[in-house]
């Protein structure tokens, strides 16, 4: 789950990381009063999931009330590459000395935490990385030992950060690998993080994506989600708990596994069809996850035809076949149905479903009979 | 020969008195596999259709002597469970569990290298291993392996896994062993551990690779394709069509930018000498003629 920018300010204030002082305004007078709180000259931020905010005019300086009302008008309902801006951050605005690049993940080949820490910050870091990769300090942290302030030293050290950014620099970074371990993040980044010209150091930005797989031991991400419009197909999808992600094409599909899904996907495609929707219904999926699963697609108006394609393994196959005629016997499905079922209890589900089939709900022994089929079915 | 496993491995079941741990380990035990002891904390002295059931791996493995573990039980305890039976002198663990944080994930694989360098891990998430005809540890439906080899499977995902079994089992294909290492972001086994075991491992004449998009594992098993396999691959990647940007099920399957791209780790593969295929049915097919075609 990405986190907008004054989300992941208000997660790094949890683990004592420096911010600017600021507040949430969603209409032009609460961004005044905001402003007025932060003290002036403020800066007028668009929350918006997506980078580039800065160059398509979502930022704004303001030195008084009545500029940063109108800096307020000017970005609230701006699109930002498709995303239009309902909320704003306002923070007093700081005074810069230098920028810095600061961030943790998991590099994933290595299987360690990886820390990238730069002087050259305040831009594109891919841009940095791939023009001048020596002016990024990595360090690698293995998840037994974490991180401790002397290695964080050496570290600032290595990245030539500004001597007078040096001491404070390292307690921040063992604090943000504090919150990218403890706060279960994928990923913890600081563009910028700066030097202000008293010498604090401080986040200036905030990018946190969280791991949904942790929300079991974070109560306090409840009040995170959401905020943002969503396809509402996926809005649907959601509240029944279901893997979705919209697509635009007319063959609705419904697999088990992640793998499957999207092999499912690209099997439409080479058959000269296009998938409406990715729709993964998981392992262990059972006769109620099937319905939810229906419903969603049925209520897509693009979809022509549904392929529901289903290997067993944890997930059997009676169980999806039960879903199935649950589906047909509540909803009035709209599209035909192509269903492939291998897998645990494969013939126990193609039992159960024998009775059911018809020109609308049709069965086919293979993946790629399938998909031609359903394909064919939504011309 | 198989990999990792054979007829003879010993193994108990972490989560036998649950729903899931019950339906797949006594599915393992009737398919052959030599399913001893069950482990529940708190239902210890029970037993599952027989299968006597420990409080704690330690016991489990004083009393029955089992060298393998099958992890079946929710992500918060998952890890834990790992460890336990790590710690219990389990020298291979099987964990299908889906949903474990990956800070968890990258905690436990290091402890794992570093306090029980003699234990390997597959998975977590993934559908677990299966030799045909000597043993199935983990939830693939036994009837769509066929015995006899000479092909190995290794794959990232689960679902697909099964599929790669039953394109070959169709045609009259045997596999050796198919491992289905998980789309994680911390895998305890990877592509690379399995394809070295494979190359080693006189039956295997072939070997099937299924990876998806994200991450950077296929274009790293390339390399080793490249570099230091004799024997025949053929490769299949999920995702050609997925949008970019979009975590897609498993944490593994995401793609940003060109990185970890089905395209890119294909022209990895293909460069390397792997014969890649456009979609399962297509690496069956692919499969059956090398197969035919070996001395």
């Amino acid at each position: 789950m990405d986190l907008f920018e004054y989300q992941g300010k208000q997660y790094f204030a949890r683990f004592g990381i420096p911010t600017s002082a600021g507040g949430v305004a969603d209409t032009v007078a609460e961004a005044v009063e905001q402003a007025d709180l932060a003290g002036y000259p403020v800066v007028v931020k668009a929350q918006v999931k997506v980078g580039g905010r800065g160059k398509a005019g979502g930022i704004k300086l303001a030195g008084d009330a009545a500029a940063a009302a109108q800096a307020a008008e000017a970005i609230l309902g701006m699109d930002i590459k498709g995303h239009v801006v309902r909320r704003l951050w306002i923070e007093h605005a700081s005074d810069i000395a230098k920028e810095y690049y600061a961030s943790f993940t998991l590099d994933r080949p290595a299987k360690l935490h990886l820390g990238m820490l730069s002087a050259a910050g305040g831009v594109e870091i891919e841009e940095v990385a791939a023009t001048n990769p020596e002016a990024i300090a990595r360090l690698h942290v293995n998840p037994v030992d974490g991180l401790d302030e002397a290695t964080a030293r050496r570290w600032v050290d290595e990245a030539r950060l500004d001597g007078p950014a040096r001491d404070e620099a390292a307690r921040l970074l063992v604090r943000l690998y504090r919150c990218f371990v403890e706060g279960d993040c994928d990923l913890a980044e600081i563009n910028p993080l700066i030097l202000t010209t008293d010498g604090a150091v401080h986040a200036l930005d905030a990018k946190v994506t969280l791991d949904e797989n942790a929300t079991f031991r974070h109560p306090e991400w409840g009040e995170l989600a959401g905020g943002e419009a969503e396809d509402p197909r996926e809005q649907m999808a959601k509240e029944k708990g279901l893997n979705y992600i919209g697509l635009d094409g007319s063959v609705g599909i419904i697999a088990n596994g992640a793998g499957l899904a999207m092999s499912t996907l690209d099997v439409v495609n080479q058959v000269g069809g296009s998938a409406a929707n990715f729709l993964d219904i998981g392992g262990g999926a059972n006769a109620a996850v099937m319905s939810a699963a229906l419903e969603v697609i049925n209520a897509d108006a693009k979809v022509r035809s549904i392929l529901v394609n289903i290997f067993g393994g944890i997930t059997r196959v009676d169980d999806v076949a039960n879903g199935v005629i649950e589906a047909l016997s509540q909803v009035e499905i709209r599209s035909p149905i192509v269903l492939r079922l291998d897998g645990t209890n494969a013939e126990a589900g193609r039992a159960l479903l024998a009775p059911h089939l018809s020109a609308r709900v049709l069965a086919e022994p293979t993946m790629l009979s399938a998909a031609r089929r359903a394909v064919e079915l939504a011309r | 020969m198989s990999i990792f496993v054979d007829e003879t491995t010993t193994v108990l079941v972490q989560g036998l008195t649950g729903g899931q741990g019950r339906f797949h380990g006594l599915r393992n035990r009737d398919y052959g596999t030599k399913v001893l002891a069950g482990v529940t904390p708190g239902k210890g002295g029970t037993d599952v259709e027989g299968v006597p059931v420990y409080d704690t791996v330690a016991d489990a493995v004083g009393a029955t002597g089992a060298t393998a573990s099958f992890v079946v039980v929710p992500p918060r305890f998952a890890c834990d469970a790992i460890l336990e039976a790590a710690g219990a002198g389990i020298t291979f663990i099987v964990c299908i569990t889906e949903g474990i944080p990956a800070q968890d994930e990258a905690l436990t694989y290091n402890r794992l290298v570093r306090e029980f360098p003699a234990t390997r891990l597959l998975g977590p998430n993934c559908p677990g291993i299966i030799s045909p005809g000597k043993t199935n540890i983990g939830i693939t439906s036994g009837d769509i392996a066929l015995a006899g080899g000479p092909v190995g499977i290794v794959s990232r995902s689960g679902t697909l896994t099964y599929q790669a079994l039953h394109e070959l089992s169709q045609q009259g294909i045997g596999q050796t062993t198919c491992v289905g290492i998980g789309g994680d972001p911390v895998p305890g086994t990877n592509f690379i551990d399995c394809l070295e075991a494979f190359e080693a491992d006189p039956e295997t004449r072939a070997i099937m690779m299924i990876g998806e998009i994200g991450g950077s594992e296929e274009e790293r098993a390339a390399e080793f394709i490249g570099s230091a396999m004799t024997k025949p691959v053929v490769a299949y990647i999920a995702g050609v069509t997925a949008p970019p940007g979009r975590k897609m099920g498993h944490a593994g399957a995401i793609i940003s930018g060109s990185q970890g791209t089905a395209q890119a780790k294909m022209d990895a593969l293909s460069a390397a000498g792997a014969v890649v295929a456009a979609n399962p049915t297509e690496a069956g097919e692919k499969m059956v003629e090398i197969v035919r075609s070996l001395p």
